[in-house]
């Protein structure tokens, strides 16, 4: 199949000191917007001492730190998100983070949107400032996972899937990953790699195994960045081994390679230009958001044609019918639209760091080639060869090619934990102090700076790829 | 910094009882003290199939219902069913499925949510039906992780004693 066979064809690396340093030139309608301070609390399994009004209290505190003209005063109003009632059991929960922090009587509104919650609160900051409707909006985000035991939690988030036909079967979210992954490892490496192999029980179960080793590169990658995060709740220093030897949860997805539950909080503050100059001399501009969906069931994903990005051909995808259930077309829609308002037109050259959505080490594969910065099926390829690694950090294994597009230099969900509701604010603020050079005074670690990144994605996820979020941050000061 | 406040005598009276019932007196590394209480939660939900509900009616007659468009340019053809064509937004029909079919994807989940805990491990497979444009989501018996491959041919099997339930129906390898 010559579509997948091509998968060598694009691997070549880029050179990061080709990337442009100038401004991309944005399309959009709306007024530019600036995000000028962020904060986050640190991710654990549960935070007994703190409520999540608290949580988001102290995560505000940390962003209107650093600048003192930034008082309650002068935010226009609010955008809060939290993903679960079940979880809250608190139903206008947002209501007592708004009044918690002196917010009444502006305006505000509870953002929810499943796994992509945070990034669509980040979104709809954006809007409310981009509209001209404020000057200055907070987004501010929580959840409180550890209010009932794991096993709940997991029904918790089952429940959004489809409750007549998905729930009943098990409702399991790893399961309906594993599935997903099962058949993208049969596309790209049973149909890929081990296309010559005769027996087909024989190339599907090598096929797996290369997939599943792959993956657990993916898991050392981002447990391993997190030991220089201190807002991290599970760092580790792990080997593909020790991932691969981890209990099995849903064949072939082990616990290492899963996120796992959270309580936490995060903020951001977004503002028009004028304010932005007001407030600091580092702001960063969003110059570009994007949204996707998908069916809610992965049982009605269509078969068709994959939806192009500009460095992309139609013979690239010859025989594949996507996105079936081993892509997220979400992603790929949100990727395109965030893409074309900020101008980006080859994603691997123009980005310098994304921070994306990995609940399992499978899905920051399949996001690779959703978001173009490898061909659909060149997923594995692109770890093996290292391009999401970073260049200073000693994984264990060669990454010949590490430090081409860092990806999820803080550690990820993976590693860092997923209060769903915070945890697409926190990579904008991660984004944001990447951008700002400021990682080793937040971080109190100079490890995971970047070389002077001018530009970078957050991307956001909901169940099953569902509905994806891709915002686009750029460095808005010379 | 907050001021400590004075130790909480009554509570730590009747702490024995109060663990008893789930509830904690949690102390952190800083020496702050948060009252933890345990209460369940638990409800009778009234929940209609709706247009659904031939579907499940079917399954415990030993049919196997999907949905076809309307709409005979368009005519596709829905494995899990939907009473409006998600292509062109045609009413569908009723149709019956074939009950052989092949493993699309396939996984055992070696644990589940709270509710399904005690049927780990179980397998779980999106099957594919010749002629028919979208998959099933459905359980997979009568095998292990071994014997799993995708496009393996499978056979549905109905409950005798049905839960109206998408787990009446299953799949088991194909005889």
């Amino acid at each position: 199949m010559p579509s997948r066979s091509s998968s060598r064809s694009n691997a070549k690396a880029k050179p990061r000191a080709s990337a442009p340093k100038r401004p991309l030139t944005p399309v959009s309608k709306g007024r530019r917007v600036y995000m000028v301070t962020g904060g986050v609390t640190k991710f654990a399994k549960a935070h007994p001492s703190m409520d999540f009004r608290l949580m988001v209290k102290r995560a505000y505190d940390y962003a209107a730190k650093g600048i003192p003209n930034l008082t309650a005063d002068r935010i226009d109003g609010t955008r809060i998100s939290y993903f679960s009632d079940h979880f809250a059991r608190q139903l206008k929960a947002a209501s007592m983070v708004q009044d918690y922090l002196g917010m009444n009587p502006k305006g505000s509104v509870r953002i929810e949107w499943g796994g992509a919650t945070g990034g669509e609160c980040f979104q709809a900051a954006y809007e409310a400032v981009a509209s001209g409707r404020m000057d200055v909006c907070l987004g501010a985000g929580f959840e409180t996972m550890s209010r009932v035991q794991t096993w709940k939690g997991n029904e918790f988030i089952a429940l959004a899937s489809d409750t007549n036909f998905d729930f009943p079967l098990g409702g399991f979210y790893t399961g309906y990953y594993a599935l997903m992954v099962n058949r993208h490892i049969y596309e790209y490496l049973r149909l890929g790699k081990f296309a010559d192999v005769k027996d087909e029980r024989e190339a599907q179960r090598l096929a797996i195994e290369e997939g599943s080793r792959i993956m657990s590169m993916v898991s050392v990658k981002n447990h391993l960045n997190a030991l220089h995060n201190p807002y991290a709740q599970y760092p580790k220093r792990l080997t593909v081994d020790d991932v691969l030897r981890s209990e099995m949860i849903s064949y072939p997805l082990t616990r290492e390679q899963i996120c796992t539950m959270s309580d936490g909080a995060a903020v951001v503050v977004l503002c028009s230009e004028e304010r932005a100059k007001e407030f600091t001399d580092k702001p960063i501009r969003v110059i570009g958001v994007g949204t996707g969906t998908d069916t809610m069931r992965l049982a009605d994903r269509p078969f068709g044609k994959v939806p192009l990005m500009p460095h992309e051909r139609p013979k690239d995808y010859e025989n594949l019918r996507y996105p079936g259930v081993h892509s997220f077309r979400a992603g790929r829609a949100a990727g395109l639209e965030a893409y074309r308002m900020a101008g980006i037109t080859n994603p691997n050259r123009q980005l310098d760091f994304i921070e994306l959505h990995d609940a399992y080490a499978s899905s920051e594969i399949q996001t690779y080639e959703d978001l173009g910065l490898c061909k659909y099926g060149e997923g594995y390829s692109f770890v093996e060869r290292g391009d999401p690694f970073l260049k200073e950090i000693d994984y264990g294994f060669p990454v010949p090619e590490a430090g081409a597009i860092p990806v999820n230099p803080s550690g990820g969900l993976i590693a860092c934990g997923h209060p769903v509701g915070a945890t697409g604010l926190m990579q904008a603020v991660f984004a944001f102090w990447q951008l700002q050079g400021t990682i080793p005074k937040h971080f109190g670690d100079p490890a995971l700076q970047l070389h002077k990144p001018v530009r970078g994605a957050i991307h956001s996820h909901a169940g099953t790829g569902s509905a994806v979020t891709v915002s686009i941050l750029e460095r808005g000061y010379r | 910094m907050t001021a400590r406040p004075p130790a909480y005598s009554k509570f730590r009276d009747a702490q024995a009882e109060l663990e008893r019932s789930g509830s904690v007196l949690f102390r952190d590394a800083e020496g702050n003290e948060s009252l933890i209480i345990k209460f369940p939660y638990s409800i009778n939900y009234i929940h209609s199939y709706a247009e659904d509900s031939p579907f499940f009616l079917g399954l415990a007659e030993g049919r196997l219902r999907g949905s076809k468009c309307r709409k005979p340019k368009c005519g596709f053809v829905f494995a899990t069913p939907r009473s409006h064509c998600m292509v062109c937004g045609a009413p569908t029909e009723w149709i019956d499925l074939p009950l052989k079919g092949r493993l699309h994807s396939w996984t055992t989940c070696h644990f589940g949510s709270e509710a399904f805990l005690k049927e780990t491990p179980y397998n779980l497979a999106l099957v594919e039906f010749d002629g028919v444009g979208s998959v099933l989501l459905a359980r997979l018996k009568d095998c292990v992780e071994s014997d799993l491959y995708v496009g393996m041919p499978v056979e549905a099997r109905f409950d005798p004693n049905p839960k109206y339930s998408i787990t009446d129906i299953w799949f088991v390898p194909a005889r």
